[in-house]
């Protein structure tokens, strides 16, 4: 436990050093690698409140990172072209403004979550993977063929959108802002894991019938937990399509929900900086074994296989101990 | 008052029949013996009462039907169930697997931790590291937790020291005598349930085949439907 947590500040306080340093050595890339791991991290503490807490295998999370990057591409597209989002009973500005575009972000891959959880928990194992995924290829081809935003090619925003007191063209502003958030999620999810809502939620993912005969309802706790993962994961994909200025049907595809699961079990699953501490290692290995060869996958392929099988915990459970790894 | 009544219930287990019309009735504050030897269907009339079997016949709790509740409705009508096997929350500390289960009322954790010192102790300690009696007094605290009105204990002492057996069964007469708490015991030992309940229930094949005062089960009883 106590490991763990120097493990955690570890990770953070490196997350912070980096950046600061390419400041001061005038490495602007370093910190866009910096503020992509950050929002990877937040998208995968998004969905390991799913699947580390509730035991949910979600492999559908694209949906809501690409929600959250739709919500950002669409809004900030009307307000850059001059025309309303929607012209008849009421009148609906895009806008420019990142706090808006996260609401609209949160809110409506809330409403995603609900709708998706209410199907797929009905069901459990193997088949609550497949119906995720299903979802998943759905709002993809979906977004394919959505020809008023850009279809297939995406859409294309001119400028970073725009953070009250703050100039976000500047990395290391946008970075600051995307860590902080990152922090904020981080420490409600620690809260979250340790209230009666998030005990009651492990009790039900570990003996659901004992659970039961205790009064509590596994179908609603996880519900409600799918629903907070997707709304951090939309947030998520809001930032991640500010941070490239560009949305495409990329970040719905069932590889953007691969990777999303990659980051917890390279880091670790249920453990709180798990992660972050996986998203981190991924974007280092993308960048660096990118530079090696187009096929760096086969390398981070090798690295998965090896975690899965020798290291149950991740690289958390490997340097902070497996006491309270996931069953 | 009559709290739960169960009347003419039947249970299986796929094809194999296991209940063949068990009656039991329980009234508020009153303490029944569920017993019988093994295999008669004790378990099973436990489990049809959680719907953790498909049963037929009358389940009625507080004048509601329990065949169309789901289990977690059960338990919050007020019946706590501690189960066989004990089954703690494994990787939930002591305080976390009481909290889990909380709802408001006369039980809380310092309630339960004062019925159960050993529980105190061991507090921040995970489920799995405790020995097997204090995994008992965890689930009876849990059940304790949900603030029930009727307590199912199936099989509470099995397989405990008889020191730790010992602690249970003053813990369960202290909840008779200080909280009027309806309860249920599964369980073989007649001295003990004698000096706890009053009235028995004793099951054979599947039926109920002897209701009465539990002072009442004379020693041919017991030996032809116990086998003590």
């Amino acid at each position: 436990m106590i490991r763990e947590s120097y493990l955690n500040t570890f990770v953070l306080a490196l997350l912070i050093a980096v950046p600061a340093w390419a400041v001061v050595a005038n490495e602007p890339f370093t910190i866009t690698l910096a503020t992509r791991a950050v929002i990877f991290a937040l998208a995968a503490t998004g969905l390991n409140i799913a699947l580390g807490l509730g035991g949910m295998v979600s492999l559908g999370h694209a949906v809501f990172f690409g929600i959250g990057g739709y919500a950002m591409g669409i809004l900030a597209h009307h307000a850059q072209t001059y025309t309303p989002l929607m012209d008849g009973l009421f009148l609906i500005e895009g806008t420019k403004s990142m706090p808006v575009i996260w609401l609209v972000a949160m809110v409506t891959s809330g409403i995603a979550a609900l709708l998706i959880g209410l199907v797929s928990l009905r069901t459990g194992g193997v088949y609550f993977i497949m119906i995720t995924l299903a979802f998943g290829q759905m709002f993809y081809y979906f977004s394919i063929s959505w020809a008023t935003y850009g279809g297939e090619d995406g859409l294309s925003i001119y400028l970073r959108n725009d953070f009250p007191g703050l100039n976000t063209l500047v990395p290391i502003n946008f970075f600051a802002i995307c860590f902080t958030i990152l922090l904020i999620v981080l420490l409600l999810n620690a809260l979250i894991a340790k209230s009666p809502f998030g005990l009651a939620l492990n009790a039900a993912r570990q003996v659901p019938q004992r659970a039961e005969a205790v009064g509590l309802n596994p179908q609603r706790l996880k519900l409600v937990a799918f629903v907070i993962s997707g709304v951090i994961t939309g947030l998520a994909g809001a930032l991640f399509a500010d941070l490239n200025r560009f949305v495409s049907p990329t970040m719905f595809s069932w590889q953007t929900s691969g990777e999303i699961m990659i980051f917890i079990i390279l880091g670790g699953v249920a453990r709180l900086c798990g992660p972050v501490v996986g998203a981190v290692v991924f974007v280092m290995l993308e960048h660096v074994l990118g530079d090696l060869s187009d096929y760096w996958h086969i390398y981070l392929g090798v690295l998965l296989l090896l975690v899965v099988m020798f290291v149950r915990g991740g690289i958390v459970g490997l340097i902070a101990g497996k006491h309270v790894a996931h069953d | 008052m009559t709290l739960l009544h169960l009347q003419n219930v039947t249970a299986h287990y796929g094809a194999s029949q296991a209940l063949f019309g068990v009656d039991l009735s329980v009234s508020a504050g009153e303490v029944v013996a569920l017993m019988g030897r093994n295999g008669m269907g004790k378990s099973t009339t436990v489990k049809s009462i959680f719907r953790m079997v498909p049963s037929t016949g009358n389940i009625v709790f507080d004048g509601h039907d329990l065949h169309k509740l789901a289990i977690h409705q059960a338990a919050r009508l007020g019946i706590g169930l501690v189960p066989e096997g004990r089954r703690c929350f494994a990787s939930l500390t002591v305080h976390e697997n009481l909290i889990a289960a909380a709802r408001p009322g006369h039980w809380d954790v310092h309630r339960v931790t004062q019925l159960f010192p050993r529980l105190a102790e061991r507090k921040t300690q995970l489920a799995q590291t405790l020995s097997g009696g204090e995994q008992q007094m965890l689930a009876i605290g849990r059940a304790l937790m949900t603030n029930p009105r009727l307590l199912v204990l199936d099989e509470a002492t099995e397989g405990l020291a008889p020191m730790i057996r010992q602690e249970i069964w003053t813990a369960i007469a202290q909840l008779k005598t200080e909280t009027g708490l309806a309860i249920i015991i599964v369980d073989k030992s007649l001295s003990q349930l004698k000096q706890i309940c009053d009235h028995a229930v004793i099951l054979e094949r599947g039926r109920s085949a002897w209701t009465g005062q539990i002072n009442d089960v004379t020693p041919d009883v017991a030996t032809r439907l116990i086998g003590v």
